[in-house]
């Protein structure tokens, strides 16, 4: 069964549409990624122009991540106060990154700088997790403790001022440290048509020491916020937002945002940064072989606004 | 004196233009289309129109009947179209080089009888633009034919251009059938269909219907919606996500 997108103007297949959407939101709900980084180039492959999957996903991830904090916040995982200290940068980030991508496209850049930033972003970020949750995994084989988390280790940061204590993260840290991560990740998140999840996660677990599932869980919250404001000013910036799109994703992603929380909240905290790390390795390899291989077709042609 | 003579001549010119148009079209030609309006609503899947013409001859019909050629372009609204080459930039392969192109159709479909390499010489092909790399260029970019090659490559393999030398069907030697595709992709706005009429590598007859390709109903809503309204439908779309979201919160929690 086929329905026609509005915007994209372009029929798809609606089972598509929402299989990608329960299987996006299921990653969602277990690692507390917004889910976009898979999303949007799916969509792209699938035909959608770039412009209106990028615009139209984050209001998925909205849906999928709020159905995903409502999950962990029954079972007190989000720390809010954490979440909304981070938002404020967040909000500002996003902002940023919007305005950033509406000059990209006029530029004709678009595709590079997404592809190189996903590359660096993911591959880094990706080893990073696999390297450290190996070494956790191995640690608890063999009896000992984990020791992610040690006490009277100071980073630099612990010495700004504007101090908080969050509760739900046993952690007492300057807001100064925690808005920087926000505007990094509100601006990517933008920028790239992602949540930046995939970011926040393991800021929060390796630079700010907060356990993984309060990470997983504050994380949802953080994106449903970003992702409500990306959508509107995808909507009001570039205008290519397509409610049937986002519809139909939508309520696929609530769908599998759900299984995905209860899959996450199962497992041990190491076995989801190790596979955090695995996920974000393969989608960094798929993009840098796109790059790194000669295409199929040389040439693409791209209608001008002009017109 | 002066008057009278101008007034002569413009006399002698009402009296000739018919005459030079007669020869010029020794044919007429009438066409009738199925459709004008292609409505594009949620269940589109692409379309097409049927087209019907008859070709009337002023003469008296001779005993051997003329066999005409005949090309039917359909355009869809012109667009500037960027075609980018990749290229390898420090071992990635990146967009590089770039051509504009400007007053390209959107959407174009060529459907003749026959390749219309054999309607006449090439001036022929160039002149009337028959053909798709004719009919997408304007006569002035002649230049990076790579780049031109391209676009109607790409164009072909998305299905917005279309060629066939073989879809013009001869019901009687002056009366034919074609049958137009519109995809689903189609491009919205306006179209012109465009029939000419070939005999012995000459026009002898040319007729352009124009056509609309429209949103209609939601879809029409939509669009209009999220061009005029761009904060309320962002709005919308963003509340829409939170009722989705939570609504699948609750219903999940009873589980």
């Amino acid at each position: 069964m086929s329905i026609y997108l509005p915007i994209a103007e372009l029929p798809v297949n609606i089972f598509l549409i929402f299989g990608l959407g329960i299987a996006v939101g299921f990653i969602s709900g277990m690692f507390g990624v917004g889910g976009g980084f898979l999303m949007t180039p799916m969509l792209i492959l699938i035909g959608i122009p770039p412009s209106v999957a990028v615009a139209s996903v984050p209001s998925h991830m909205a849906a999928s991540s709020l159905t995903g904090t409502l999950s962990y916040w029954r079972k007190k995982l989000v720390d809010s106060g954490l979440g909304l200290v981070l938002l404020s940068g967040g909000m500002l980030g996003t902002a940023a990154g919007v305005w950033i991508f509406s000059l990209l496209r006029r530029l004709g850049q678009l595709d590079l700088i997404i592809n190189l930033s996903y590359i660096v972003l993911l591959s880094i970020i990706g080893t990073l997790m696999i390297v450290e949750s190996i070494r956790a995994l191995w640690r608890s084989m063999h009896g000992q403790a984990p020791v992610l988390r040690r006490p009277g280790t100071h980073s630099w940061f612990h010495g700004l001022p504007l101090k908080f204590r969050f509760r739900q993260s046993r952690i007492y840290v300057s807001a100064i440290p925690v808005t920087a991560i926000g505007f990094g990740v509100g601006l990517l998140g933008a920028l790239m048509g992602i949540g930046g999840g995939f970011l926040l996660v393991p800021a929060l677990i390796y630079l700010m020491r907060v356990p993984t599932a309060v990470s997983v869980g504050t994380s949802l919250f953080l994106t449903l916020f970003t992702m409500l404001a990306a959508t509107v000013l995808h909507a009001v910036e570039n205008r290519s937002v397509d409610v049937v799109l986002s519809l139909s994703l939508m309520i696929g992603g609530v769908i599998g945002a759900q299984s995905g929380a209860r899959a996450g909240q199962a497992i041990k905290a190491e076995q989801l940064r190790f596979l955090l790390g695995i996920l974000v390795i393969a989608v960094a390899a798929r993009v840098g072989v796109d790059l790194l291989t000669k295409p199929l077709e040389l040439f693409s042609v791209i209608p001008t606004e002009a017109g | 004196m002066f008057a009278r003579r101008a007034k002569a001549g413009i006399a002698i010119a009402l009296l000739t233009a018919p005459l030079f148009v007669q020869i010029a079209h020794a044919e007429r030609l009438v066409t009738s289309l199925s459709t004008h309006r292609v409505l594009i609503s949620s269940n589109f899947t692409g379309t097409s129109l049927v087209l019907f013409a008859s070709i009337e001859e002023s003469e008296a019909p001779r005993d051997k009947p003329k066999k005409y050629d005949i090309a039917i372009t359909v355009r869809g609204p012109a667009a500037t179209f960027v075609t980018r080459k990749k290229d390898r930039v420090l071992g990635l392969w990146v967009n590089y080089e770039s051509r504009s192109y400007p007053n390209v159709p959107s959407y174009l479909a060529v459907l003749t009888n026959r390749p219309a390499a054999e309607f006449g010489p090439l001036e022929l092909q160039t002149k009337y633009k028959l053909g798709l790399s004719f009919a997408a260029f304007s006569p002035s970019i002649v230049a990076d034919e790579d780049f031109r090659n391209a676009l109607v490559r790409v164009k072909k393999a998305e299905g917005l251009f279309y060629e066939e030398t073989n879809a013009v069907t001869f019901l009687t030697p002056t009366l034919f059938r074609a049958t137009l595709p519109i995809p689903a992709t189609a491009p919205i706005g306006p179209y012109e269909v465009d029939v000419q009429v070939f005999f012995n590598g000459v026009l002898a007859a040319q007729q352009i219907t124009a056509i609309e390709v429209v949103k209609t109903g939601f879809e029409a809503y939509v669009a209009h919606s999220a061009r005029e309204n761009r904060l309320d439908y962002g709005l919308g779309v963003a509340f829409l996500a939170v009722v989705v979201g939570t609504l699948a919160g609750l219903v999940f929690r009873r589980n």
